[in-house]
């Protein structure tokens, strides 16, 4: 793939560093409330995860951000610039400067490929001569230059959600949304997919807010997380601190997936009390994971404990731990300040029924 | 068959054959606007306006309701105004493309309500307009079916222009009534179904490979 492509994002205004700025935004479909008081900032140049359950709101709050969706109610800043207000005819001009891909790519399928890519240009009125140019570059970029003169039908879902993607960023767009782009991919292309997400992030230097139920997807690219539940962000963070000590509910369902959790058949034998060893969960990511933390719980208890289960991940360069060790209940007090004053965290899970 | 009869059976086709390309293309140019509007005003579309779409849609099907032989009875006076005489070719060319076009507005309006509405919020999240739309999306996306929904429009017009006789149009289907039934020369009739046969065929064969040409959906 060919990485020279001119870009020249549009004049930006007065940097606060957020490109979208939301207030309490709210929407309601009859009775169900969409957006129920969002207020969310996207920094310019970072990829934000927005992930959420079926039905959260998500589809609706990136269709707020290009005016294809009307609040009821809240602020929405777009690059400093109130857009709630803004007639359909004034949001024209903001839409070119948004690119959107979407879960099932919307390709025109009476156009071919490079007509499709073209498209946005078209609308802003260049000349064929030069948009077909521009075109043939985007489709260098996502490494589909062989595809141009195709039709969409022709083409397996990735090479259509990469034509999506080279379309989205055919008129230099200082953002970039993106509705489950990859939902309707398999896990290879998906992985092919984000990864050209992130490359054209890194190298361009645009904005991308990147909507998904996978945690996976936000785990692989986004640098910041939102999580969005029944209309509201419960939660929002570094990617890596979210992973690593997930708060609300909904987040640590949405990670259950992919976080190591405690094998089933031990977590449904564990008693309350007892005689038997205590079970417990350590959470330690960040520069606190880096020290030799399995060689201090030996020497600092002689008596012994038992690793279940867990492991260490890597997110954002970041090393993120969980694991579930056994000890006798007496050293137990001790290993949980212990472990909590190297800044991990731990959480009292109960006792093995069997006194191993 | 004798000389004359085969020199009549040539006008009668060429006569059929005016009536139908001129009330067929009258129709598309008429009916296409015509099953746009239909469609962008409906709820959701992309000029919703209800008020229009109903009056739209009732004016389209008081003309649907009204028997074709009636209208051409009917619109006498209208074809005088337009063409300058109520009976001929030409004149039955006015009730034909009066009857086809609101025929034509409705198969049109079905095709562009298929267009996906993704394609249509893909455009206007490029910050294309109501015009991009149509001329990018609805029109080229809907194209099979409104060159199929052109050609059923013409083979029905081909029907329909028998009984343009009744005004002394001319025409296929005036020959075979006035020869082949009310004559009883049998082989005049034969032939004139033939040619029929031969014309439908001919038109279908190329509006279907027309639509095949300009499908690219899957
Ligand atoms: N046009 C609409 N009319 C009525 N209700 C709607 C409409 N759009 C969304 N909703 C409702 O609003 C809520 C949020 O929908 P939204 O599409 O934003 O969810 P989502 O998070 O994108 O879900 P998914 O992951 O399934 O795409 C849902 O309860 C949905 O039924
Ligand atoms: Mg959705």
């Amino acid at each position: 793939m060919n990485r020279h492509v001119s870009w020249t994002p549009a004049e930006t205004t007065a940097d606060s560093g957020d490109v979208i700025r939301l207030a309490d935004v709210r929407r309601r479909f009859g009775e169900t409330a969409a957006l129920d008081g969002v207020s969310l900032g996207v920094r310019r140049g970072e990829i934000l995860g927005i992930i959420g359950r079926s039905g959260a709101g998500k589809s609706t709050l990136i269709r707020c951000l290009n005016g294809l969706e009307r609040p009821d109610g809240g602020s929405i800043e777009i690059e400093g610039r109130e857009i709630t207000g803004l007639g359909e005819a004034a949001l024209q001009p903001l839409r070119r400067r948004i690119g959107m891909i979407f879960q099932h790519f919307n390709l025109l399928s009476a156009k071919t490929v490079e007509e499709n890519v073209a498209l946005p240009l078209k609308i802003e009125g260049w000349p064929k001569a030069k948009r077909l140019a521009r075109a043939a570059e985007l489709l260098e970029l996502v490494g589909l230059s062989d595809k141009a003169r195709a039709y969409p039908s022709a083409l397996s879902g990735g090479q259509k959600q990469r034509v999506g993607i080279a379309r989205a960023l055919a008129a230099s767009p200082a953002l970039l949304l993106s509705d489950e782009a990859t939902s309707a991919l398999d896990p290879e292309t998906t992985r092919s997919i984000l990864a050209l997400l992130k490359d054209i992030n890194s190298k361009l230097g645009l904005t991308i807010l990147l909507i998904t139920h996978e945690m996976e997807v936000v785990r692989n690219i986004a640098d910041r997380v939102a999580v969005i539940d029944a209309g509201r962000i419960v939660e929002q963070g570094p990617v890596w601190q979210v992973f690593a000590t997930p708060k609300a509910e909904t987040t640590k369902s949405l990670l259950s997936g992919i976080r190591p959790q405690l094998p089933a058949h031990i977590a449904q034998t564990l008693l309350s009390e007892g005689p038997g060893d205590v079970v417990l969960s350590i959470d330690i990511a960040g520069p606190a994971a880096t020290g030799p933390l399995f060689q201090d719980l030996s020497k600092a208890f002689p008596g012994g404990y038992r690793l279940i289960h867990g492991g260490v991940d890597h997110i954002q360069k970041q090393p993120v731990g969980r694991f579930f060790i056994a000890l006798p209940a007496a050293s137990t007090a001790g290993l949980v300040s212990f472990v909590e004053r190297l800044g991990a965290q731990v959480e009292v899970l109960g006792h093995v029924a069997d006194h191993a | 068959m004798s000389p004359i009869m085969l020199e009549l059976l040539v006008r009668s086709l060429w006569e059929t054959l005016v009536m139908t390309a001129a009330s067929g293309l009258i129709s598309l140019v008429f009916g296409l606007p015509i099953g746009l509007a239909l469609v962008a005003t409906a709820r959701g579309g992309i000029a919703e306006n209800l008020a229009v779409n109903r009056a739209l849609g009732a004016v389209i099907n008081g003309f649907r309701s009204v028997p074709f032989i009636i209208l051409l009875v009917a619109l006498i006076p209208v074809t005088r105004v337009i063409v300058g005489t109520s009976i001929g070719t030409w004149a039955a060319i006015v009730p034909l493309a009066i009857a086809a076009t609101p025929y034509y507005a409705r198969i049109a309006e079905v095709s562009l309500r298929e267009v996906e509405r993704g394609l249509i919020e893909a455009v206007r999240a490029m910050g294309g307009n109501r015009w991009t739309i149509i001329r990018e999306v609805l029109i080229p996306e809907a194209m099979p079916g409104i060159v199929a929904g052109f050609t059923v429009t013409l083979v029905t017009l081909i029907g329909a222009s028998a009984m343009a006789g009744a005004i002394g149009a001319g025409g296929l289907g005036d020959l075979a009534i006035r020869y082949g039934y009310q004559r009883f020369e049998t082989a005049v009739m034969i032939a004139v179904v033939a040619v029929l046969i031969v014309l439908v065929c001919g038109i279908q064969w190329l509006g279907d490979r027309l639509v095949a040409r300009l499908d690219h959906r899957n």
